[in-house]
């Protein structure tokens, strides 16, 4: 197969579209916008549609009109134009509609800055919107993991009728890798419950959020945690480094497993019994793979580009049974490998 | 023995929560008549705005979708734009189009999307109980404008044909009445033309229907269709605002 230097972004809509994806409706924004350049110059060639709304909001609610219709459909943007999708995020999780949203992360809060991120971990974890619901939340550590997770996200979200997020940031967006496009044939299942005119052929249908009857309600919700218990047993990534024999677990995601995964090579080469674990879906998150890497683990300590996000989700997998320490840099400073080094190094001073 | 009177197909055989006296009901059947007589059902796709009409999808036959409250044209975007072959309409209020939508209702018009919009002007918001519209008009006490709406404190309402004629994406903006018969042949044929706009590819276009809204108001349904004459026609003149294909056939989309 053949290997292509490309850009994060840009590797994302390329795969987005021979995963099927047939409408694009997005918003300009640093530093997602390769995403909708890519896909302006390339899909109505293929026979999509891309469209550049007035606004975010207007943008989530156009991938919630075609969802409904029954095709496949994106929207990106990065962290403050999410905060403005997540409206639309919450009504088609609430419309049972599949479709895949991309956050470029950023700086925040409020406009931040335009420099690699990874504060948006709450928010697209815990509430991306009002009420009840959670997501499918992938995250990509490179190009190539980028487009591997695109077609994961598309064929996840139609599986189970959900919004599925990739979870990228500045850094995987901006930068070019050597990437494979693999071979696939994409089945996209029917829709028989999508809006597209019944033809005179069934009963009409129905896409809706609003159940004044709280039993109905609740069931409905019911319904869909029902589905999210599958997804929390069948659907969880991670990849461990190490860990087999590893005092120090070091938990990352995204862009800062790959400085982490630098820092426990040097901790090694200095004798240091350090591991790597990187979650690649953070929903739902990998408690059993995280338990198994840190069996022999004295502390887990979580590297992340905020103010300390992920740390909580690692102490309630781990029950609170380890110590779970933090080390992040934010603002869009990507912590060095020579300071995660120096934590591991403290840490190992601690408890040898 | 010969039927004189009937359902048209496109409408539910269902009660609809509708509070007496309100006019929706005509506007419905109006919509639903000239999806019958088009034979559109099973090609339309309807969207419902969140206000009092918010369950419309309970009562129209074709596929129907909720859309967040004033997004509807962009909804109605998504579904066109994926499927050009389907009939988009909605059906929106004044707050859920003119206020929460304005900026979807005047881009979906700008971009020319070829859908339909039923926006009903009732000058309040029904379902929250009454409160200031961005089409309540000066003095008109309501819920939030206890001492009338003043225009130095809250404002003018908008006249959303008039500002939507200035756009060169609508194909069709007019208002109509349902206040009395004549007026109502009018608003089905501005509703027929809406629709015939859309499947001949000519553009946006909007009906706009001053409607009552006897509960809020504190009117009976009569006194309601008088209010309409003598205080909504005077301030939202009935009439074409614009009518000029924006594309011809050719064009795709």
């Amino acid at each position: 197969m053949e290997k292509v230097l490309m850009k994060g972004n840009e590797a994302l809509a390329e795969a987005a579209m021979r995963a099927g994806c047939k409408c694009f409706f997005g918003y300009p924004i640093t530093p997602q916008t390769e995403i909708s350049a890519y896909l302006a110059k390339n899909m109505a060639k293929r026979g999509g549609v891309f469209l550049q709304a007035e606004s975010e909001v207007a943008a989530i609610n156009m991938v919630l009109g075609a969802a409904s219709a029954g095709v496949r459909a994106m929207t990106s943007s990065s962290s403050p134009g999410i905060s403005l999708k997540s409206e639309g995020v919450s009504y088609i999780a609430a419309s049972d509609l599949p479709c895949v949203i991309v956050n470029v992360q950023r700086g925040g809060p409020g406009l931040g800055g335009i420099q690699p991120s990874q504060s948006d971990y709450f928010q697209a974890t815990k509430a991306l919107g009002h009420g009840d619901f959670q997501m499918i939340v992938y995250v990509p550590a490179s190009v190539q993991e980028t487009i591997d997770m695109t077609y994961l996200a598309f064929n996840m979200a139609d599986k189970f009728r959900t919004p599925v997020m990739i979870l990228s940031d500045g850094l995987l967006g901006q930068m070019m890798e050597p990437v494979v496009f693999p071979t696939v044939d994409v089945q996209i299942p029917d829709k028989p419950w999508a809006c597209c005119g019944h033809e005179n052929k069934r009963s009409h249908n129905i896409i809706n959020s609003l159940y004044l009857q709280p039993d109905i309600l609740e069931k409905s919700v019911n319904e869909r945690y029902e589905r999210y218990e599958i997804i929390k047993q069948t659907c969880p990534m991670a990849e461990s480094d190490f860990c087999e024999d590893a005092e120090i677990v070091v938990a990352a995601f995204g862009a800062s497993a790959r400085v982490a995964k630098s820092a426990v090579n040097a901790a090694r080469a200095k004798g240091i019994k350090a591991g790597l674990f990187r979650p690649q879906t953070l929903v739902p998150f990998p408690v059993e793979q995280l338990n198994k890497a840190c069996e022999k683990a004295k502390v887990v300590l979580s590297v992340e580009m905020n103010k300390g996000q992920m740390v909580e989700d690692l102490r309630l997998a781990l029950n609170c049974r380890l110590p779970v320490e933090f080390f992040g840099r934010h603002g869009g400073i990507i912590p060095s490998v020579r300071e995660v080094l120096g934590q591991i190094e403290q840490i190992h001073e601690r408890i040898k | 023995m010969s039927v004189v009177f009937d359902k048209p197909h496109a409408l539910c055989d269902v009660a609809t929560h509708y509070c007496p006296g309100c006019t929706h009901g005509i506007i419905h059947r109006l919509v639903a008549e000239v999806i019958d007589e088009l034979q559109i059902e099973g090609k339309t796709v309807g969207v419902c705005p969140v206000g009092c009409s918010v369950m419309a999808y309970d009562y129209f036959n074709c596929d129907m979708i909720e859309a967040p409250h004033g997004r509807a044209p962009a909804v109605a975007t998504g579904v066109k734009r994926a499927k050009p072959d389907t009939v988009v309409f909605t059906y929106q209020g004044d707050g859920d189009l003119a206020a929460i939508g304005t900026c979807e209702t005047v881009h979906a018009a700008a971009r020319g999307e070829n859908i339909t919009i039923i926006f009903v002007n009732n000058t309040i918001y029904g379902m929250t109980g009454g409160q200031m519209a961005p089409t309540t008009i000066p003095g008109q006490i309501t819920q939030t404008t206890p001492y009338g709406r003043e225009p130095s404190v809250q404002g003018f309402p908008i006249k959303v044909c008039e500002m939507l004629a200035q756009v060169d994406g609508v194909a069709l903006a007019q208002r109509v009445s349902v206040d009395s018969v004549p007026h109502i042949r009018e608003a089905k044929n501005a509703i027929r033309k809406a629709f015939d706009n859309q499947i001949h590819k000519r553009g946006f276009s909007i009906v706009e229907v001053l409607s009552t809204c006897p509960t809020n108001w504190g009117l009976s349904p009569e006194q309601s269709l008088e209010r309409v004459r003598s205080e909504m026609i005077p301030y939202f003149p009935l009439g074409v605002y614009k009518d000029a294909a924006v594309w011809s056939e050719k064009v795709e989309g």
